[in-house]
């Protein structure tokens, strides 16, 4: 037996075994290729019409056949009679976007430390109100949600919108800061106490402190949401100096003669700060999603 | 700097881990700090009762009038947005958590260029959904359209009118969108399920002689499988109330045949200008919204989070 294990060709075996694996290897490479088309078609498509001139954008081309900066040049400089308020808009943008973040953190640490660190009585519900409000499709909320904005008389107003991307926010706020919490030794908060803090002094001077990668994954969350949003925008702004840039973006398709090549140009303009900053807090971001998922 | 304070206050809890915890706050929790504990609860429960709570009980009574669910139920065009929706849902959702987690294993490759390759493929879930729809619609045009012009350029294919000419072709491209958007970020959550396997599992089936397929079905799946049915849930749900794509890419065209609930809810409401007729299309997706809902929160309940 081992006498026909040991004069067993070995060396014919190598070259085989070599050729499975580089064809192995090509074939990942293939499929990497027809991924990296798959992913980056749209994309592609979007940056080619926002380089076309205008009259371009109606041809059988597949890439543009005088490329410009034109387009980009008018967005940025509100040349277009749809663009007029274009920085106007993405301040709105911008305003609606960090005051979410920071009532989402605010209002969300708050309840997390309260329900898990003081392990208020019956905190439990909350929780659970907070779960609820997370597995709920926002889309089928938009209508009755619209009327009570109406009713609290704040149609039109950017607070309108704040309040709905607080209100889809700040359950997943409150679920991740409960379960990353559990990481922080509960035995801080009782030297703390023992020391004499008051319970706002604990919150403050610790428990807020080591939560700060929490902090940050949700910060992230809660910022791509309220810029990435439209339904809720669409539905409560209406007014040109109220609206945001997708809600103006989206506004190009009621034309007839739609000029595609501005519009692309506002897109790409619009999608460049949230894919930044998903870049840049990518790590923490894909950590604290591993638990659920995010809303679109 | 964060980071630190973090890891120091990780070993400081290494030894805490024997015994049980112990309710600091509990026995100690009353007069002031009950108040405090209330009044920091106080925000969110605001929150909540005012815009969710609210519109949620406000959103039965609009749509309590049973004469409503007759009108659609009659209405063909909501019955085809039922199965739009069915078929949106059942197809999109399933395609594409089985190829987030072929694609999750595509990933686990210790490649030089696999670490940039998913730093592309990320890119869908990355860019804001309004852009890229908008994008595609454009793509699909039958004219002008990128794709058609790859088609005919390279293949000298005529290609169809991919949203203008029939339901199921509109669907269908509807339907590819939303995996490109979002198979991205499941082929993320997944991987993120796939490295937390430990190695030793792998070891050990390797010396059992376990290889390739077996390898995945007696090691990575078992492991997996809870992971991978928790997303698929909740998948369902966020598919269920997703509006972007129809909306944005046909429009619910042509002739109003590839409309979802979600975008026909919103038309009744916001075109037609009856909102109650809006709610109750909405509404008659709750018998399958229910049960799902209640699996999930049980599921979610008892999961971990590690950043």
């Amino acid at each position: 037996m081992s006498a026909t294990l040991a004069a067993g060709p070995t060396p014919p075996r190598r070259p085989r075994y070599r050729l499975r694996r580089n064809l192995k290897e090509a074939m990942a490479a293939a499929f990497a290729a027809v991924l990296v088309v798959w992913t980056l078609a749209p994309i592609y498509n979007m940056v080619m019409v926002s380089l076309d001139s205008h009259g371009d954008v109606f041809t059988n081309d597949i890439w543009p056949a005088h490329p410009s900066f034109d387009s980009f040049r008018i967005v940025l400089s509100e040349g277009y009679w749809y663009l007029e308020y274009f920085w106007h808009q993405f301040g709105n943008s911008l305003y609606i976007g960090a005051t979410t973040t920071f009532i989402t953190l605010l209002v969300g640490s708050l309840a997390s430390f309260s329900i898990g660190r003081m392990r208020l009585k019956n905190g439990w519900v909350v929780s659970n109100a907070a779960l609820l409000t997370y597995v709920v499709p926002a889309s089928f909320l938009a209508i009755p949600f619209y009327s009570i904005m109406l009713k609290y008389g704040l149609a039109n107003n950017l607070w309108s919108v704040i309040f709905a991307e607080v209100t889809f926010a700040t359950p997943y706020a409150i679920f991740i800061f409960q379960q990353y919490a559990v990481s922080i030794p509960i035995e801080l908060d009782e030297a703390a106490r023992i020391d004499g803090a008051s319970p706002l002094q604990v919150y403050l001077r610790i428990y807020l402190p080591l939560m700060a990668p929490a902090l940050v994954a949700v910060g992230t969350y809660a910022l791509l949401l309220a810029w990435n949003e439209y339904l809720y925008q669409f539905m409560l702004l209406s007014s040109k100096r109220s609206m945001t840039v997708p809600v103006a973006l989206a506004q190009f398709l009621n034309s007839d003669e739609a000029p595609w090549n501005y519009m692309m140009a506002t897109a790409i303009i619009y999608a460049i700060p949230p894919v930044a900053i998903y870049y840049a807090f990518r790590r923490r971001m894909t950590a604290g999603l591993t638990m659920g998922g995010v809303k679109g | 700097m964060s980071s630190t304070t973090f890891e120091a206050a990780r070993t400081f809890s290494a030894p805490s881990l024997s015994r049980p915890r112990r309710r600091v706050w509990r026995g100690g929790l009353q007069g002031s700090e009950f108040t405090w504990a209330i009044a920091f609860v106080v925000p969110y429960a605001a929150v909540f009762v005012a815009f969710v709570a609210y519109p949620i009980v406000y959103g039965l009574w609009m749509g309590h009038n049973p004469q409503l669910y007759t009108e659609l139920f009659s209405d063909p065009i909501y019955l085809g947005s039922v199965v739009n929706t069915v078929l949106f849902v059942g197809i999109g959702v399933n395609l594409k958590m089985f190829g987030a987690l072929l694609l999750s294993g595509f990933f686990m490759r210790r490649s030089w260029w696999t670490k940039g390759l998913l730093l592309i493929y990320v890119l869908p879930w990355a860019v804001p959904a309004l852009p890229t729809f908008i994008s595609i619609h454009w793509m699909l045009n039958g004219q002008w359209g990128l794709l058609n012009n790859v088609l005919w350029d390279f293949f000298g294919i005529d290609g169809p009118g991919w949203l203008d000419t029939s339901r199921w072709l509109a669907l269908g491209s509807v339907i590819v969108s939303h995996i490109w958007k979002w198979m991205p970020f499941w082929t993320v959550i997944l991987l993120a399920g796939r490295m937390a396997i430990p190695q030793e599992l792998y070891d050990a089936a390797d010396v059992d002689g376990a290889t390739g397929l077996k390898r995945f079905a007696h090691v990575t799946f078992p492991l997996l499988a809870n992971l991978y049915l928790i997303c698929t849930l909740l998948s369902t749900i966020f598919t269920l109330g997703e509006f972007n794509e129809v909306y944005f890419i046909t429009g619910g065209g042509p002739a109003l045949s590839t409309h979802v609930l979600a975008t026909l809810g919103i038309r009744d409401a916001f075109q037609v200008a009856r909102p109650d007729l809006g709610v109750a299309t909405v509404m008659s997706a709750l018998p399958l919204m229910i049960p799902l809902v209640i699996i999930l929160m049980r599921k979610l309940r008892t999961t971990e989070v590690q950043l």
